[in-house]
C-alpha cells in the first residue's frame, strides 16, 4: 500500500476497477428520457389547444405532474424517514436523500413552469395562488432537508437529523396548506381560468395522464441513480477510512 | 476493605458499539467489584473513551450488554444505571456562568440526593475547592474548575467512576485531593475505571490494568502481577505498532 | 441470606436512592430553572434580542410611507415578524451553553428523562421570548401610535400561543443545528418555514381584533394556532431523543 498517493485515490481506483463505467445511460435513464419526448410530441402536435389560453396551456402538461411528482416525492422522504428512525436501515436514509433531491428538482420545475404559463393568463409573473405557494414551502423544506444534510458528515448523524426533519416537515405541510387556503377566502385574488380536472375533455386528460405517468417514471429512474452514486460514495468512504486504518 | 454484597458493580459482556462501518469497540467484557480499579491504557482511536461512554449510557451499545450496580442500562429508559454512575472527564462539563456551588447543587438534584446542598458543600470541601464555591466557574483556574468538575462527579456518591484522564490539568494538591476521593470512593465500594496515558499514574492507583488496541482488550491482568518497567516497555511496542 | 433486592440497592456507597430520580416534571424544572439561572447571569441574549427587537421596529418605521398604508394595517405585520427573528436570537444560544466545555454530557450522563432536557430548554425559551413580547408589544403601541392597550388581553393570549410553537419547534432545530458545521444559518433556514404559519395566524388574529372585527372571524385562525401548537409540542418532544446519539 503506497504512501505517497492519498488514500482517496486508491479507494477510487479500487472502486471503480470492479465494475464497468455507466453513469448516464443505465436503461432506466433510457426509457425515462424516451417516455418525456413522447409525452412532449403529443403534447405539442397531438394535443387540441385549449381555446381561451392558447398554446400557453399546454405547459400546465409540463406543471401540473411536475407538481404531483413534487409531492409524491415528499411522500416518500416522509415514509422513509419513518422507516429510517424506527429500524435505522440505511438503505431508507438513502432513498430519502435520493428522493428529497428529486423532488427539489421537480419543485423547482413547478415553481418555474408556473409563472411562465401564468404571465400570460394572469398579466403577473407570481401570485400567491394557494397551490404554487405551498409548493414554494415545499421548496423551502426540501431546500432545509439537502442544507441540513451538507452541513454534517458523520453519516448516521446525517441520517437521524434528516429523517427528524423529513417527518417534521411533512406534519408542516397541512398547517402551510390551511394557513393559505384561510388567507385566500378571505382575500379574494382576481378570477383565473384554470383548467380543472374534470371538465377536460378527453384528449387532454390522456395527455395528462401520459405525461404524469412519463414523469414518475423519470422520477423513478432518477431515484434510482441517486442511490447507486450514494451507495457508491458510501462505498469510497468505507474504502478511505479502511485505508487509513492500515496505515 | 469490604466488598459489601456479592454483586459486582459493572458486569459488561461483549459489548461491541459501531459507527457506520467501523467497530469503535469490538467485544468487550469486563466485570468490576466495589473497591477494584481499573487502569484502561491503549493508543489514540483504540476505543478507550467508547467503552467509558457506553458504560456512562451516552452511548447505547450495537450488541452486548452491560449492568452497573445490577441494573441493565436498558432498563427503565437507562435511568437507574446512570443515577450509579459518576463521570469525570478532560472537558469541565461546568457551566462557565455559574459558580462552583450552584453547579455541584444541579447536579445534586438531578441525581435525586438528599440534602443537596449539604452533599455539594462536602463534595467541594473534599476537592479543597469550596472556599471558592460562590464564585463563576469561569473566573477558576483550570485546575480549580477540574476540581469542581470532580465535585460534580462525586456529589451523588456513585458506585462507578468513570474517569477519563482525570489528572489533567491538576497541580500537586488537587492531585492528592482526587486520589483521596477516589480512595474514600472505594473504601466505600465504588469500582474505579480509569483511562490515562500516564502509565505510572494509573498503575499506581489500578487493581487491574488492561491495554486496549481497535475496540478490543490485548491484555488483561491484575495489577499484582504486572511489573511495571515490563509493563512499559510492552505497552511502548504496542503503541508505536499501530503508529 | 440477605434478600436479593435490597442488596442491590444496598450496593456499596448507594448515595442516591433509585425511587427518589427526579420525575419528568421535576427534570424539566431543574434545567429550565439552571438556563434561566445562567440567563440571568450574564444577561448578554435577552439584551440583544431585545435590542434587536426595537431597532427592527424603528427601521420598518422609517421604511414605512403613512400615506400610503395606516398604522393600524402595518403594525400587526410588524410586530409578528420582528417577534420571530428576535426569538430565533434567543433560540440559538439554547443548545450552544451545553456545548461550551462538554456539559450536554453531563445532562445525558444524569438520570433524567431525556425528553425533561428538551421540555427544560423549551420551557427557558419561551420565558426568553415571552420576555422579550413584554417589552415589544407596548414599543408597538408606542412607535406606530396604534391603540393596543383595549385588545391586550387577548394579544397576550396569541402571544402565548405563539411563543409556544416558536419554541417548541426552535428548540428542537437548535438541538440540532449545534452540532452542524453552519449552525448560525441553518436554525433559521430550517425554522422559518415553520415559523410562517404561526406568523400569519397571530397577524391575522391581530388586525381582525385591532380592526374591531368580531371575534368569530379570528376564530378560524386561533384554530390553526391551536393545533399547530398541539402538533408540534408532541412531535417535537418525541423527535428529542431522536436527536440524540443513542
Amino acid at each position: 500500500m503506497t504512501t505517497g498517493t492519498t488514500g482517496r485515490d486508491d479507494a477510487v481506483r479500487i472502486a471503480g476497477a470492479r465494475r464497468a463505467p455507466r453513469a448516464l445511460m443505465d436503461s432506466w435513464i433510457l426509457v425515462a428520457a424516451l417516455a418525456v419526448i413522447a409525452a412532449y410530441v403529443r403534447v405539442i402536435w397531438f394535443t387540441p389547444t385549449e381555446a381561451t389560453q392558447g398554446l400557453a396551456q399546454k405547459i400546465y402538461y409540463l406543471h401540473l405532474p411536475a407538481a404531483l411528482n413534487a409531492y409524491l416525492a415528499f411522500g416518500v422522504v416522509f415514509v422513509t424517514s419513518i422507516v429510517y428512525l424506527w429500524l435505522r436501515e440505511e438503505r431508507a436514509d438513502r432513498v430519502a436523500e435520493a428522493s428529497a433531491e428529486v423532488g427539489l428538482l421537480f419543485t423547482t420545475v413547478v415553481l418555474t413552469t408556473g409563472p411562465i404559463w401564468g404571465k400570460p393568463i394572469w398579466g403577473t409573473w407570481w401570485t400567491w395562488d394557494a397551490r404554487l405557494t405551498l409548493t414554494l414551502f415545499l421548496w423551502f423544506i426540501y431546500a432545509g432537508y439537502i442544507v441540513l444534510r451538507g452541513a454534517i458528515v458523520e453519516p448516521s448523524l446525517r441520517a437521524r437529523y434528516s429523517a427528524v426533519l423529513g417527518i417534521l416537515g411533512a406534519l408542516l405541510i397541512p398547517f402551510i396548506h390551511m394557513s393559505v387556503y384561510l388567507f385566500r377566502t378571505l382575500h379574494p385574488m382576481p378570477i383565473v381560468l384554470k383548467p380543472s380536472a374534470p371538465s377536460l375533455p378527453p384528449e387532454m386528460l390522456h395527455t395528462l395522464m401520459f405525461s404524469f405517468a412519463a414523469f414518475v417514471l423519470v422520477y423513478l429512474a432518477l431515484v434510482r441513480a441517486r442511490y447507486r452514486l450514494s451507495v457508491e460514495r458510501a462505498r469510497v468512504e468505507e474504502l478511505e477510512a479502511s485505508l487509513e486504518g492500515g496505515r | 476493605m469490604e466488598h459489601g454484597s456479592e454483586l459486582p458493580v459493572v458486569e459488561a459482556e461483549g459489548l461491541v458499539r459501531a459507527f457506520g462501518g467501523r467497530r469503535a469497540v469490538d467485544g468487550v467484557s469486563l466485570t468490576l467489584r466495589g473497591g477494584e480499579c481499573l487502569a484502561l491504557f491503549g493508543p489514540n482511536g483504540a476505543g478507550k473513551t467508547t467503552v467509558l461512554r457506553l458504560l456512562a449510557g451516552l452511548l447505547a451499545p450495537s450488541a452486548g450488554s452491560c449492568l452497573v450496580g445490577g441494573v441493565s442500562l436498558r432498563a427503565d429508559g437507562g435511568r437507574a444505571a446512570r443515577s450509579r454512575v459518576g463521570l469525570i472527564s478532560h472537558a469541565s462539563m461546568l457551566y462557565s456562568a455559574l459558580s462552583a456551588r450552584e453547579n455541584v447543587e444541579f447536579a445534586a438534584n438531578m441525581y435525586g440526593v438528599r440534602r443537596p446542598v449539604d452533599a455539594a458543600l462536602r463534595a467541594l470541601q473534599a476537592m479543597r475547592v469550596a472556599d471558592r464555591a460562590d464564585s463563576p466557574v469561569r473566573a477558576l483556574s483550570r485546575g480549580l474548575q477540574q476540581r469542581v468538575s470532580i465535585a460534580r462527579a462525586i456529589v451523588h456518591e456513585p458506585q462507578l467512576l468513570l474517569c477519563d484522564e482525570p489528572y489533567t490539568g491538576l497541580d500537586e494538591a488537587g492531585s492528592a485531593a482526587l486520589t483521596e476521593a477516589l480512595g474514600e470512593r472505594r473504601a466505600h465500594g465504588a469500582a474505579l475505571l480509569l483511562v490515562t496515558h500516564n502509565l505510572s499514574e494509573g498503575l499506581a492507583v489500578a487493581t487491574h490494568a488492561a491495554i486496549m488496541r481497535r475496540g478490543r482488550f490485548v491484555r488483561f491482568e491484575e495489577r499484582a502481577q504486572v511489573d511495571g518497567a515490563s509493563y512499559a516497555s510492552a505497552y511502548r511496542e504496542l503503541v508505536t505498532a499501530d503508529a | 441470606m440477605p434478600d436479593a433486592t435490597l442488596d442491590r440497592a444496598r450496593v456499596a456507597g448507594a448515595g442516591v436512592d433509585a425511587t427518589r430520580l427526579p420525575g419528568l416534571l421535576r427534570a424539566t424544572w431543574l434545567v429550565a430553572h439552571k438556563d434561566l439561572a445562567i440567563e440571568f447571569r450574564t444577561r448578554t441574549a435577552f439584551f440583544s434580542a431585545l435590542v434587536f427587537a426595537l431597532l427592527g421596529l424603528s427601521i420598518f418605521y422609517f421604511a414605512w410611507d403613512p400615506t400610503a398604508v395606516a398604522a393600524i394595517d402595518l403594525a400587526p405585520g410588524v410586530l409578528w415578524v420582528i417577534f420571530t427573528f428576535s426569538g430565533l436570537l434567543g433560540l440559538q444560544r439554547s443548545f450552544g451553553v451545553e456545548q461550551a466545555d462538554r456539559a450536554m454530557d453531563a445532562l445525558l450522563a444524569a438520570p433524567v428523562e431525556r425528553e425533561a432536557i428538551y421540555l427544560g430548554k423549551a420551557a427557558a425559551n419561551f420565558l426568553f421570548v415571552a420576555g422579550v413580547q413584554v417589552i415589544a408589544i407596548p414599543a408597538v403601541a408606542l412607535f406606530y401610535n396604534v391603540p393596543l392597550g383595549n385588545i391586550w388581553l387577548a394579544l397576550a393570549g396569541i402571544a402565548v400561543l405563539a411563543a409556544l410553537g416558536i419554541v417548541a419547534v426552535g428548540t428542537l432545530f437548535s438541538a440540532m443545528a449545534v452540532n452542524t458545521r453552519l449552525a448560525e444559518l441553518l436554525l433559521p433556514m430550517l425554522s422559518l418555514p415553520f415559523f410562517v404559519p404561526i406568523v400569519m395566524a397571530a397577524a391575522q388574529t391581530t388586525s381582525r381584533l385591532l380592526a374591531g372585527r368580531p371575534e368569530a372571524e379570528a376564530w378560524p385562525w386561533l384554530r390553526i394556532l391551536l393545533g399547530f401548537d398541539l402538533v408540534f409540542v408532541l412531535a417535537c418532544t418525541i423527535a428529542f431523543p431522536y436527536t440524540l446519539d443513542e
